[in-house]
């Protein structure tokens, strides 16, 4: 048997979606035009699948502050901090996230996907227990694996069946890390944080909350979906990423746990990878500064999100349970997701792609995406193309 | 607490709807050559399982099973475990 014998499966996943013709993985965007448009096959086309929430990756001091650094630290840090050194950019924003989250510390990471990783991989160990929500992300569940602890799902935003699940561990609640999701990444639906929060609570777990889809999306001050359910002070652990509200890439960890400092230097995804280019860290203070002070972005996101999810609902489209920034559009099969997906693309609007089994429950998805970019003409030409594809599929 | 032969009649009914109709189930039955099961027939089941027997099915243990046989031998250590 060869090596490669265990790829077959997506061989032929990918031979099946090249004769549909559609290439959804290897869309090139051949040119970045703004937050919100690019073009894609020459044509130029409103981009609703980036996670690009507050529209910032452009936005004059996000690039200032990154060209400087890039002139000023160099295009690298060509190491670990833990034995290369800390550059004073990095230390800054750990600070200013503390600040921002108003907790004792925080440590940053190179990307979100690397802070579920790291995070979950040392906290926990054998012996102890992981209750994760059932549609909780893959660096979550890599992370569990990683970690050596028992692993125990609870079905999903079901606070009932959590609490069923800890009362079941007895005295092993007391070493159990419960992991949810501000929002969730393929419904855009929101945890109930506020009944999770009181289980927690009562059987004397830990909890922590990935905040990558809710940061300055969610709460009065865009601290997420803790601070929106008022229940900041229940989360041991808040996890994040820079590469969506805040338009770079990296992630972070912020707790009040004072032993955050040891977790750190136990971190094998903290100590053994390369910290992230200067760049990087210095737009994302930028961005991070407008996140705080510009409330209006938030405001606007959710206007143009309401909109779209509005419009797509009044059209008959099944969507997601809830408006959100994140709206699934649930589609009959495969084969209408693929005809809509290629007709929407042709008509000049990028969507994701979600197929089986991608998506929690096994169906089929376009899944939009809506930035505080978005203009109000915008979010109704996406609409207008979804009514179109619906209607006669991809254009000849 | 039931002993293996009525646990495996009963996780073999819970196993029954999920499967493709008409194909047997039985101890040596593998889940994903003989019934074809997937990663969301998987959930599906160990969801059942744990709602029948009021346990917690860690996923720890799932990449080792392969028969009916294999989990419900599992299955047995978890309520006999779990038992007060």
């Amino acid at each position: 048997m060869s090596l490669f014998e265990k790829f077959e499966p997506i061989a032929a996943a990918r031979r099946a979606l090249a004769e549909s013709g559609v290439e959804s993985i290897n869309v090139v965007m051949e040119q970045v035009l703004s937050p919100t448009e690019a073009l894609i096959e020459g044509r130029r086309t409103i981009l609703a699948g980036t996670n690009n929430y507050l529209g910032l990756t452009f936005h004059p001091d996000c690039v200032q502050a990154a060209r400087r650094a890039l002139k000023s630290e160099g295009t690298g840090t060509t190491g670990s901090r833990a034995a290369n050194g800390n550059y004073s950019g990095h230390v800054a924003l750990e600070r200013e996230l503390a600040d921002f989250f108003g907790v004792r510390s925080v440590i940053v990471f190179s990307t979100g996907y690397v802070a579920n990783l790291g995070m979950i991989a040392t906290l926990t160990g054998p012996g102890d227990v992981l209750l994760i929500d059932a549609d909780s992300h893959a660096s979550i569940y890599d992370g569990c694996r990683l970690s050596g602890a028992e692993i125990i799902r609870f079905r999903h935003n079901d606070p009932a069946d959590l609490d069923k699940r800890l009362r079941r561990l007895g005295e092993r609640a007391a070493r159990t890390v419960v992991i949810v999701e501000g929002i969730y990444s393929m419904f855009g639906d929101r945890a109930p944080l506020e009944e999770i929060a009181a289980v927690k609570r009562r059987h004397g777990a830990y909890l922590l909350v990935d905040e990558a889809h809710s940061l300055g999306v969610l709460g009065e001050r865009g601290r997420g979906r803790a601070e929106e359910a008022g229940v900041e002070a229940d989360v041991d652990f808040i996890i994040g990423t820079f590469s969506k509200s805040l338009g770079a890439i990296g992630g972070y960890c912020a707790s009040n746990h004072p032993e955050l400092d040891l977790v750190r230097y136990a971190n094998r995804a903290y100590v053994f990878t390369a910290s992230p280019s200067p760049s990087v860290i210095a737009s994302t203070r930028s961005a991070l500064a407008l996140l705080r002070a510009h409330p209006e972005l938030r405001r606007r996101l959710w206007e143009q999100a309401r909109r779209l999810y509005a419009r797509l609902s009044a059209m008959g489209f099944r969507l997601g349970p809830e408006p959100s920034p994140i709206i699934a559009v649930r589609l009959v099969d495969r084969e209408q997701a693929l005809a809509m997906w290629r007709g929407l693309l042709a008509r000049g609007v990028y969507v994701n792609l979600v197929l089986p089994p991608a998506s929690p429950d096994g169906g089929s998805l376009l899944r939009c995406s809506v930035s505080a970019g978005h203009t109000p003409e915008q979010i109704d030409q996406i609409a207008q193309a979804f009514a179109e594809a619906n209607a006669t599929g991809a254009p000849d | 607490m039931p002993d293996y032969n009525e646990l495996l009649q009963q996780v073999v009914e819970l196993i029954r709807p999920l499967a493709p109709p008409e194909r047997p189930v039985a101890a040596d039955t593998d889940l994903v050559a003989d019934l074809e099961f997937d990663s969301l027939k998987v959930m599906s089941l160990v969801e059942q399982v744990e709602e029948h027997f009021d346990i917690s099915v860690p996923l720890n243990i799932l990449p080792d099973i392969r028969t009916v046989k294999e989990f419900t031998v599992q299955l047995q250590r978890l309520i006999e475990g779990s038992a007060p």
